[in-house]
């Protein structure tokens, strides 16, 4: 008989507009470095908990200004709250910077491929963040230290431009004493006062390795720093399906719809931020894509 | 099999390969050192004898500008530091300081040159070890020129 | 194509259908001659559509011409396709308003989906339509607007039979007859002969036989369906334009950084006419205003194009610099990275942004250069 027209569509009953966000209540607003802040939302008005898993993100909305993806940087395992950690880069940024305790600002999300924390089940799991990439990774920390037993050796190396610049600091530190993890800092530039390491994080990864065949590798950071990040875990005995990264485009819709994110074949908004190495590898060695 | 002081050098990464007799070779050049925090271990334009292994600790090679020191890039345990007893005019290109306890092991670079020359095998086999650390490092050096976690506007 | 259930429409009966679909509470849009083209728009009677005139394009040009008949579908594809009905080209979001203490109020914006019967939409189209129905709703979440107008409305589809010199839906496999597995409603053929003019009706949906079925008409004959299927035909052999589809895609994989990208780069004015053009472009960006008080806000979504700089925006810069990579970014998507996405070419034949291209740029001008100096062996 007749072919269905459009997928057999039948009018829906009004639905929530995937477009429009929900009310958030600004709880905290705190500074992390000197173009670096935090801020700590809940919702206002929501049926369902809000839960998210490690490297997702969310559209938030400056009233009148505009929206941009933001990655979640809290804990995991805490419903209704959600951390974003944000740098000032521009007119949303700027203005999301701006906002006190007791504001309210629109939420979209959560969006996007979490990172793969069953994959890093069993494992030693290694974490590469450059500059504000760390934001994304520190829900896979959280997420490791509550369920310690569930992995093996916790690796943390982070990359700033300068001792002022790293973010988390302090946090770094309590991290590094929990038992079965290691946390390493490095600074790109730094005078004689600093005596942590100075380089570029990638050189950290060399004899940071143990057991190359049992190690996850999540890594976030400027393209830059990550296509050398994957060469040298590489280098270290990682295959390509041990390494996953997070990646980043112009985002206007989050859900696959607007065509901005576009990065070859894949939508990042919909098919990452997180993808494994093997599935980019072709589109991240080419030229301004 | 020589007996040796240094067993841990033939099983460092960068003498993997090389044959008992080149590690015989460069283990009799070998020496302990050990600096404290805040010492210097070399000094731009000083004459560059030395080639160490880092064992322990942190150092770091640093310009010394006129109004700051600049550390360049830091280097801890198994990383090697020192190749301008390789190249005339056999002086240090920049200052190295101790920045966290430093045990190294030093090898003298002049003994080495000079063992070099005879045994080109071990020339070759030494020169192609120390142009990948170089080249490593060089890399890293562009990595950190480009400044990425800088926005460009 | 039609067969032995489809009925015959003699031209002084045409008028009828714009009754029947008026009472069923369509608005009916279809071609219609404006501002020296053949654009989409809505229609209230047979004689705004553009009878007795033809399109004459080539790579970068446009030209009415009158026919020496009085043809009601006797042209190609204009500027317009069905996608600013379907997928409006501004469209606004949400409100939201800011009450004195800060709080904030969004109103979701209710869907806006007039009833379109679209009239004289070609196969190509009819393939565009089925291609932006992947991209709004085959995915995980689908577009509320599009959605809406799309289930209401209803696809007239006529064969065609003038293609112009830029066509090329015989290499797509779009066109220019409407295949048994093109999702139209209604499928007519105009036939203007020694027989008279008339038109071949075929229902191609429940919906577009209840249409069809009250029609004034009579039976086809065995005459009527050849001249038909002749119509076709002859449309196919006058096609000269040719891509070759199959391989297209590894090959552009293969060709990433392909001398021709430069070439094609230094001719490319990044005007975005080939993206507005295109039925099957979907990209979209989103403006945000206020008013004067600065309490009440609106969120707009309108077209967009990956020719603009801005359409890659990044906090260190665009990440496509070059018109180089805007041009490749648009071509490598429409035939290549389309497949992986959604499991279809973007690319119908229509030809639409070969003629309003404004320096001519040709596609399959160009994929054939690539073919024939490939940088790379294809892969997948």
């Amino acid at each position: 008989m007749f072919m269905k027209i459009g997928s057999d569509l039948r009018p829906s009953s009004i639905q929530p507009d995937p477009m429009c966000p929900d009310v958030h209540h600004v709880m905290s607003i705190s500074q992390e470095t000197s173009d670096i802040y935090t801020l700590k939302l809940q919702p206002t008005e929501r049926r369902e908990a809000v839960r998210f898993a490690p490297g997702q993100f969310n559209m938030l909305y400056a009233f009148g200004v505009g929206e941009c993806a933001i990655s979640i940087s809290g804990d995991p395992t805490v419903n209704n709250v959600t951390e974003h950690t944000i740098r000032r880069v521009g007119l949303v940024t700027g203005t999301l910077g701006s906002v006190r305790a007791g504001d309210s600002i629109g939420v979209r999300g959560p969006f996007g491929t979490p990172w793969p924390m069953d994959q890093a089940r069993g494992r030693d799991v290694l974490l590469i963040a450059g500059g504000i990439g760390m934001a994304p990774l520190r829900p896979v920390i959280m997420d490791v230290l509550a369920n310690r037993e569930n992995y093996k050796e916790l690796t943390i190396l982070s990359g700033s431009r300068d001792p002022e610049g790293i973010l988390f600091a302090d946090e770094l530190l309590t991290w590094k004493k929990q038992p079965g993890v290691d946390s390493k800092v490095t600074v790109d530039h730094a005078d004689s006062r600093w005596n942590g390491n100075v380089g570029v994080v990638t050189t950290l990864v060399n004899r940071t390795v143990k057991d190359p065949k049992d190690t996850i590798a999540f890594v976030c950071g400027p393209e830059i720093m990550m296509r050398y990040a994957v060469t040298e875990l590489q280098k270290n005995g990682l295959g390509k399906d041990q390494i996953y990264l997070s990646l980043e485009r112009n985002m206007k819709c989050a859900i696959g719809l607007c065509g901005h994110c576009q990065f070859g074949s894949e939508f990042i908004c919909r098919d990452g931020p997180v993808f494994r190495y093997d599935r980019i590898e072709f589109w991240l060695n080419q030229r301004e894509l | 099999m020589t007996h040796s002081r240094y067993p841990e050098l033939s099983e460092h990464a960068f003498f993997a390969g090389l044959d008992n007799a080149a590690v015989a070779a460069i283990q009799s050049c070998a020496r302990d050192c050990h600096y404290a925090t805040g010492n210097w271990i070399a000094r731009q334009g000083a004459p560059a004898d030395d080639l160490y292994f880092i064992q322990d600790g942190r150092v770091a090679v640093v310009f010394p500008a006129p109004q700051r020191e600049l550390t360049i890039q830091t280097l801890s345990a198994g990383d090697i530091v020192g190749w301008s007893w390789l190249m005339p005019p056999h002086e240090w290109q920049f200052d190295i300081k101790a920045v966290k306890d430093c045990s190294m092991m030093g090898i003298d670079g002049r003994s080495l040159r000079a063992k070099c020359e005879q045994d080109h095998h071990l020339g070759y086999a030494l020169m192609k070890r120390l142009s990948r650390v170089m080249v490593d490092r060089l890399q890293a050096t562009r990595l950190q020129l480009m400044d990425v976690y800088e926005n460009r506007k | 194509m039609h067969d032995a259930d489809s009925i015959v429409v003699e031209r002084q009966d045409f008028a009828g259908l714009f009754e029947i679909l008026r009472s069923l509470g369509y608005a009916v849009v279809g071609p219609t001659v404006k501002d020296q083209a053949i654009v989409y728009d809505q229609l209230s009677q047979v004689d705004d559509l553009p009878i007795g005139w033809t399109d004459e394009q080539e790579a970068g040009h446009y030209r009415l011409r009158r026919r020496n008949d009085a043809a009601l579908f006797g042209y190609a594809v204009g500027p317009h396709s069905w996608k600013k009905f379907l997928h409006p080209p501004r469209l606004r979001l949400f409100q939201a308003e800011r009450s004195e203490d800060g709080a904030m109020v969004f109103k979701q914006e209710p869907v806006e989906a007039p009833k379109y019967a679209f009239l004289g939409v070609r196969s190509c189209e009819a393939h565009a339509i089925a291609i932006q129905d992947r991209v709004f709703l085959e995915g995980a979440v689908a577009d509320p607007t599009y959605r809406e107008r799309r289930i209401g409305a209803l696809l007239i589809a006529v064969n065609c039979g003038f293609p112009s010199s830029t066509c090329f839906c015989h290499s797509m496999k779009t066109g220019p007859g409407i295949s048994q597995n093109t999702k139209v409603d209604i499928e007519l053929t105009e036939l203007l002969d020694d027989e008279g003019h008339r038109f071949v009706f075929q229902a191609r949906s429940q919906k577009g036989q209840t249409i069809v079925d009250r029609l004034p008409a009579r039976r086809t004959t065995r005459g009527d369906l050849d001249a038909a299927e002749a119509l076709v035909a002859e449309a196919t052999e006058t096609m000269t334009r040719e891509l070759n589809a199959e391989g297209v895609r590894d090959l552009l994989y293969a060709n990433l950084e392909h001398p021709r990208w430069d070439e094609v780069a230094d001719r490319c004015l990044t005007c975005a006419n080939c993206t507005m053009v295109c039925p099957t472009c979907f990209c979209t960006t989103v403006e945000d205003v206020t008013d004067i008080t600065g309490d009440h806000a609106e969120r707009w979504r309108r077209w967009d194009s990956c020719f603009t700089l801005d359409f890659s925006h990044m906090p260190g810069g665009s990440s496509r610099q070059t018109s180089k990579s805007r041009y490749r970014q648009w071509l490598t998507h429409k035939l290549a990275t389309w497949h992986d996405q959604f499991g279809t070419s973007g690319c119908v034949g229509c030809g639409r942004c070969i003629s309003w291209c404004p320096v001519g740029i040709d596609l399959t001008e160009e994929i054939q250069v690539m073919g024939q100096s490939t940088q790379g062996v294809p892969s997948s």
